[in-house]
């Protein structure tokens, strides 16, 4: 089961060689992943944001960010730094506390959904059994805070925005998760790793894509209005609300919001080529390549070049995904909110349920192709 | 003591301490939107304590339910009736916080005796960890399958029921639409909750 390269083994072999109790090794180790989790998710909205700046400006006939280093790579840092060091406001008739709280408890469940991300087989935070489970459940309390961070601004325009927002994350999420519920009806499990491991056994034809397109789709427009994209972004829609529950929000604060739903964006995405996209899979499967160039799986160089391959590919995925969400957002309209509800409770609800149980009947007819 | 039990014990206190301060500034807050939020937050913090005992699947099935279902539908119900109105003082308020006090202290202490006198079968079943959510399954569909029908019918009765008291398919007459020289007139008449339209 664990062929793949186990970093957190060697660690902890490592430090125990220079005399430290075993404990305290698995306690210096617990952080390491966390970090890096934390700063590539940082790094992958820094990339996000400036993709968005470009493609916005090719979409529109614009050169866009062009003199914050090469082809304006360095706008985001920028835009992030302006953000960090602008003036904190706190409206005066504004609830403080609530104001506060509010954007961290939105942005907190969102980066804590990253420790079930896997990278490879054993590239990820922790491969917990409930898996894509705690994703669902830990996005359900991002509402809360959209809740009170659009209740405490004493702002109509806050609340209305904020009360959209979580009745538009309510109504997706039951989508959603029917969807997610077909992919762990196929892979008999929950855990994120299992769900790629069960799609990589033949290269890129035995991805979920192929076996769940319909799901594909609804799992698609469902993340899209989590994340607040357009042609779902009516909780901040600018011509009627002004900014949704960010209208009071300066500064660092604001900054939150921006982070967490960029954030979300890559996670969403990467959720996606995980679960229908084969995750770290190479299209062609990596023990046909091994064959062909004579070396064994478990040959520590074959080890090191699948497991970055799976980094990039997982990456890579991803990316054209995040690519596709941003095109979409500068090419389509936005849709009316009795539109949006219209969609998702009368339109994407039934389709997901008949997506479910013709999933669960060609389970039980062609138990070989679709998982036994 | 080793580190996985100390930190589990530090986890254990700060857990209940949230938990019974939350519960109580819940109950004790006069803003009903903060005891609405603290009420959220004690869920999770229930949550926190299925995690400590191994069951994560109930935990993360406490957060979807109750915060992410439950703790947000009270929200909208606070946020959509936003009314800042002054209550009417009642009377006697004094005497009846007092006896709700002691009914609570009564049952508070009678809780306390009965754990303490328990003899509780110490160390408790080992927990199964990820295997829970498959045995969590079997059970459901096999020894626990009439009850777990009877509350999702008991639920689609209740989701039919809030569908018939939200819908509101009143005809009104363009005549009564048109009355300008009365124009409180709509306001003043009494729409009845269940017309007769909304049952066809």
């Amino acid at each position: 089961m664990n062929s793949g390269i186990d970093l957190e083994m060697s660690f902890t072999q490592g430090v125990q060689n220079l005399g430290l109790s075993h404990e305290l090794a698995h306690l210096l180790w617990i952080p390491l992943p966390m970090l890096l989790v934390l700063v590539s998710a940082v790094i992958g909205v820094l990339v996000t944001v400036w993709l968005e700046r470009k493609i916005s400006a090719a979409a529109q006939q614009r050169i866009g960010p062009e003199y914050a280093g090469a082809l304006g790579i360095l706008q985001p840092m920028a835009d992030g730094l302006k953000l960090l060091v602008k003036e904190d406001i706190i409206p005066a008739r504004a609830d403080s506390v609530l104001f506060t709280v509010g954007p961290i408890l939105v942005l907190v469940p969102v980066i804590l959904s990253w420790l079930i991300v896997p990278f490879g087989q054993n590239l990820l935070i922790s491969n917990v059994g409930i898996g894509i489970f705690l994703w669902i459940a830990l996005s359900s309390i991002q509402p809360i805070g959209l809740l009170m961070s659009g209740y405490s601004s004493n702002n109509k325009y806050s609340l209305l925005g904020g009360l959209r927002a979580a009745a538009q994350s309510i109504s997706y999420e039951i989508p959603l998760a029917l969807a997610v519920l077909a992919i762990v009806m196929m892979s008999n499990s929950l855990s994120t790793v299992d769900i790629v491991e069960q799609q990589n056994t033949a290269g890129f034809l035995s991805w979920n894509i192929w076996r769940q397109p319909v799901g594909f789709v609804i799992f698609w427009i469902c993340a899209l209005a989590e994340c607040e994209r357009l042609p779902f972004d009516l909780p901040e829609a600018e011509e009627e609300l002004v900014a949704g529950y960010q209208t009071e929000y300066a500064g660092m604060k604001f900054a939150l919001f921006y982070l967490a739903g960029y954030i979300n964006l890559v996670l969403s995405a990467l959720l996606v080529s995980v679960l229908y996209l084969g995750g770290w899979g190479f299209p062609i499967s990596i023990d046909w390549f091994s064959s062909l160039i004579g070396l064994s799986i478990d040959n520590p160089l074959v080890q090191i070049i699948a497991a970055s391959i799976g980094i990039v590919m997982t990456i890579l995925k991803a990316y054209l995904l995040v690519f596709l969400a941003i095109l979409l957002r500068w090419t389509t309209p936005r849709v009316r909110i009795d539109q949006l509800l219209d969609l998702g409770w009368k339109f994407l609800l039934p389709i997901s349920l008949v997506n479910l149980l013709v999933t669960a009947s060609l389970k039980l007819a062609f138990p070989i192709t679709f998982g036994g | 003591m080793n580190i996985a039990y100390s930190t589990e014990l530090i986890c254990f206190l700060i857990l209940s301490a949230v938990i019974v301060s939350g519960s109580l500034a819940v109950v004790l807050l006069e803003n009903i939107v903060y005891s609405a939020f603290l009420l959220g937050g004690v869920f999770m913090a229930v949550a926190g304590l299925y995690l400590l005992l191994n069951a994560s699947f109930v935990a993360a099935a406490q957060i979807l339910v109750y915060v992410g279902a439950v703790n947000v539908l009270i929200l909208f119900a606070i946020m959509l009736v936003n009314k800042k109105e002054k209550l009417k003082p009642i009377k006697g308020l004094k005497t009846r916080k007092l006896i709700s006090g002691g009914v609570c202290g009564g049952l508070l202490i009678l809780l306390l005796r009965v754990s303490i006198t328990t003899k509780w079968n110490l160390p408790g079943p080992t927990s199964i960890g990820e295997e829970a959510t498959e045995r969590i399954g079997e059970h459901l569909f096999t020894d626990y399958l009439l009850p777990f029908e009877l509350a999702s019918i008991l639920l689609l009765m209740a989701m039919i029921g809030a569908i018939v008291l939200a819908r509101r398919d009143i005809s009104i007459s363009t005549g009564d639409i048109n009355d300008f020289k009365n124009k409180k007139s709509l306001i003043n008449k009494k729409i009845p909750l269940l017309s007769e339209n909304s049952l066809k």
